[in-house]
């Protein structure tokens, strides 16, 4: 029978089938981090229970941790006591952990694909609903819940009820100053939050086939916003050439093996899919939020919709807009370029190119956080922290930072923030913050204006993208 | 796991659509590192202003309205797959949340922990909120065995969808690890047969 890409991952990692229920599911890598992990190692603890394969498992510190002065002790009690657990949990367990500090540490759906530890044909779970952003390999990534880390702690699977199948066919040529986080948020804007619930989404067409891993990445990301647990993206000669060579990828002739059989990890041409939706490309422009759910997005220059619903009302009430205005030249003083959506060097590269030249707005607070140290590193090796700086930008360490707003970077109440991150819910990035979700080039040309400015009316910058 | 039979009780009405689960606990509150205490800040922001004083328009603070059954709009628990949202939710004494929509971790995460998510269509959903916010006093009636909620002293019955397995579970207070457990020689042999 024809299968499609999720069907082939999935079904060869299916221990077993319970009749009428569920199937066990083997999990290949298990990313864990400080926030969602303690109650699982207690809860095994209390069970006499072992870490059943440790060797498959590995941490970060990136939710709760400052992105300045990371040498100095974390100075809030409670996120120094969670790091310290997951410090203890991972020594008592033999689980390897990228701790504050470490050379590979980052956000988790960083440094899984920069270290190779990421590959196609894998599952790979984490206590996080981001982990969507690993299937740009055409792995099967989805987040779960403490209950379900205890679970593959325990016995390196999971029980689960296979999803449905969604397709979403993206096919055109992007105009320029068009990015990957503008299509999955165009993407979105016309799904809805809720339209990918119970399903597992294929990305497919030639506008994700000329996409970098990174792109990829950005748009697998953001697949549980529409309600889908994960995203995938069939794996190609891009994905090998990312792939090889990473610290923890399969080297010389076990590499060449591996390819042969990711190769075959593409939907069948006759496989069915349980829904199918179509864009075309030339239709998307760069995209921002106005409300308080990423499906609630529109191109940068039209007007907000004026819908009779008492939700959409709250949040625009929350969000201070009004129905039918433009949000074209709204002062902004806050900008967030990072997060688990938007902080690889790609998306360093995209504002750099744009900031070059000229400076930072004096209105503007803006917060450039990289996903991870080697990330951190490459700014630098590339020479764009010369360029943020003389621009009058500062650069963080790696972390989830503002886009939950853990640590103390908080944006204060009522104010807007321009942000690359993924959710725009209320109080998302603190108390009364509020959010408006945009491409790293939109975060960085608003950075520099002081005001939200349609950047494809700028021919210089039409130039660079 | 705490079993899960059945419930009569007074419910709140939330018909709020889309509630994601950094409403149900924002993200400052997740630095525990135990599943205790969760309970005191469900809602926060909603139930607070940011000086502290009570959200007296808030439902929650609304002394009409209580009881261990949620009512709540079009896709409950979105977003983060946090389950500090479940634990604060249980941890406030809810135990059955009603809404003609769940996002899909919640939902695992509110069953792994003796929350019963119970989907209904939108017209009943509308139907019965109407129906508890103009009479507090109204109860439900959750019936797991034979899958049915009907509200007391109507004649109406909605039958609702529950994964088998998974009721098996709430029933009688099992979890999956149990279950997993029980099964590590299949999951030994598979990882022979696919060498990792």
């Amino acid at each position: 029978m024809a299968k499609t890409l999720f069907d082939k991952v999935w079904d060869k990692h299916v221990v077993d089938t319970i009749h009428d229920g569920p199937q066990i599911i083997y999990i290949d890598k298990h990313l864990i981090h400080e926030v969602t992990s303690p109650q699982a190692f207690n809860e095994l603890s209390e069970r006499n229970i072992p870490v059943f394969r440790p060797q498959q498992i590995v941490a970060t510190a990136d939710h709760n941790t400052p992105t300045v002065d990371q040498h100095l002790p974390v100075k809030d009690a409670l996120s120094r006591n969670q790091l310290k657990q997951l410090t203890e949990n991972c020594n008592t367990n033999n689980i390897e952990l990228y701790g504050l500090g470490h050379e590979y540490n980052g956000i988790v759906h960083v440094i899984g694909p920069e270290l190779g530890i990421t590959q196609p044909g894998m599952t790979i779970v984490c206590g996080d609903s981001h982990t969507s952003t690993h299937g740009a390999f055409g792995t099967i990534a989805f987040g779960i819940g403490t209950s379900q880390v205890a679970q593959v702690f325990a016995s390196q699977c999971l029980l689960m009820n296979k999803p449905k199948k969604l397709r979403v066919n993206v096919n055109g040529k992007l105009r320029k100053g068009v990015l990957p986080k503008d299509v999955i948020l165009y993407i979105i804007a016309k799904l809805g939050t809720n339209s990918g619930t119970g399903y597992f989404c294929e990305y497919a067409g030639n506008v994700f086939e000329e996409m970098s891993m990174e792109g990829r990445m950005t748009v697998c990301n953001m697949s549980i916003e529409m309600g889908a647990r994960g995203g995938m993206i069939a794996p190609d000669e891009t994905t090998f050439e990312y792939v090889k060579g990473k610290k923890f990828a399969p080297k010389d002739a076990e590499f060449d093996k591996k390819v042969a059989y990711w190769k075959t990890l593409k939907t069948d041409e006759d496989a069915v899919f349980d829904l199918e939706y179509s864009f075309e490309a030339e239709d998307i422009e760069p995209m921002i939020t106005y409300g308080t759910n990423p499906g609630m997005g529109i191109k940068i220059s039209e007007a907000i919709p004026s819908y009779n619903d008492a939700s959409f009302e709250k949040s625009l009430a929350y969000m201070n807009f009004q129905k039918g205005e433009k949000l074209l030249n709204k002062p902004i003083n806050y900008v967030f370029i990072g997060s688990c959506t938007n902080s690889r060097i790609e998306d360093f590269r995209v504002a750099a190119s744009y900031i070059q030249g000229k400076q930072k707005a004096p209105n503007v607070n803006a917060w450039l956080v990289p996903g991870s140290q080697q990330v951190a590193k490459k700014i630098k090796e590339e020479g764009l922290d010369e360029i943020f700086t003389a621009a009058g930008f500062k650069l963080r360490q790696p972390g989830c930072s503002a886009c939950l707003a853990m640590n103390d970077d908080k944006i204060p109440e009522g104010e807007y923030c321009v942000s690359t991150s993924n959710r725009n819910f209320e109080g998302r990035q603190g108390q009364g913050a509020r959010t408006i979700l945009a491409s790293p080039l939109i975060a960085a040309s608003t950075a520099v204006a002081g005001k939200i400015i349609n950047v494809l009316e700028e021919s210089s910058t039409l130039e660079l993208v | 796991m705490e079993k899960f039979e059945r419930l009569i009780s007074t419910a709140v009405p939330l018909p709020t659509e889309n509630i994601d689960t950094d409403q149900i606990i924002p993200a400052r509150f997740l630095k525990a590192t135990d599943k205790k205490g969760f309970g005191d800040n469900v809602f926060k922001d909603w139930r607070y202003h940011k000086d502290g004083s009570i959200n007296t328009d808030f439902v929650l603070n609304n002394s009409r309205y209580s009881g261990s059954v949620l009512v709540a709009g079009n896709n409950f628990g979105c977003g983060s797959s946090r389950e500090h949202a479940a634990w604060a939710l249980a941890g406030y004494g809810f135990k059955v949340i009603i809404s003609s929509f769940f996002a899909d971790i919640f939902k695992g995460n509110a069953l792994n922990n003796g929350i019963l998510p119970i989907q209904v269509s939108e017209d009943y959903l509308q139907t019965l909120l109407k129906l508890i916010t103009e009479d507090p006093d109204t109860n439900v009636d959750i019936d797991l065995q034979n899958q049915v909620l009907q509200i007391v002293g109507k004649t109406v019955v909605e039958k609702f969808e529950i994964d088998s397995y998974k009721k098996v579970c709430l029933l009688n207070g099992y979890d999956d690890i149990d279950y997993l457990l029980s099964n590590k020689d299949k999951i030994i042999a598979y990882e022979q047969e696919h060498q990792f």
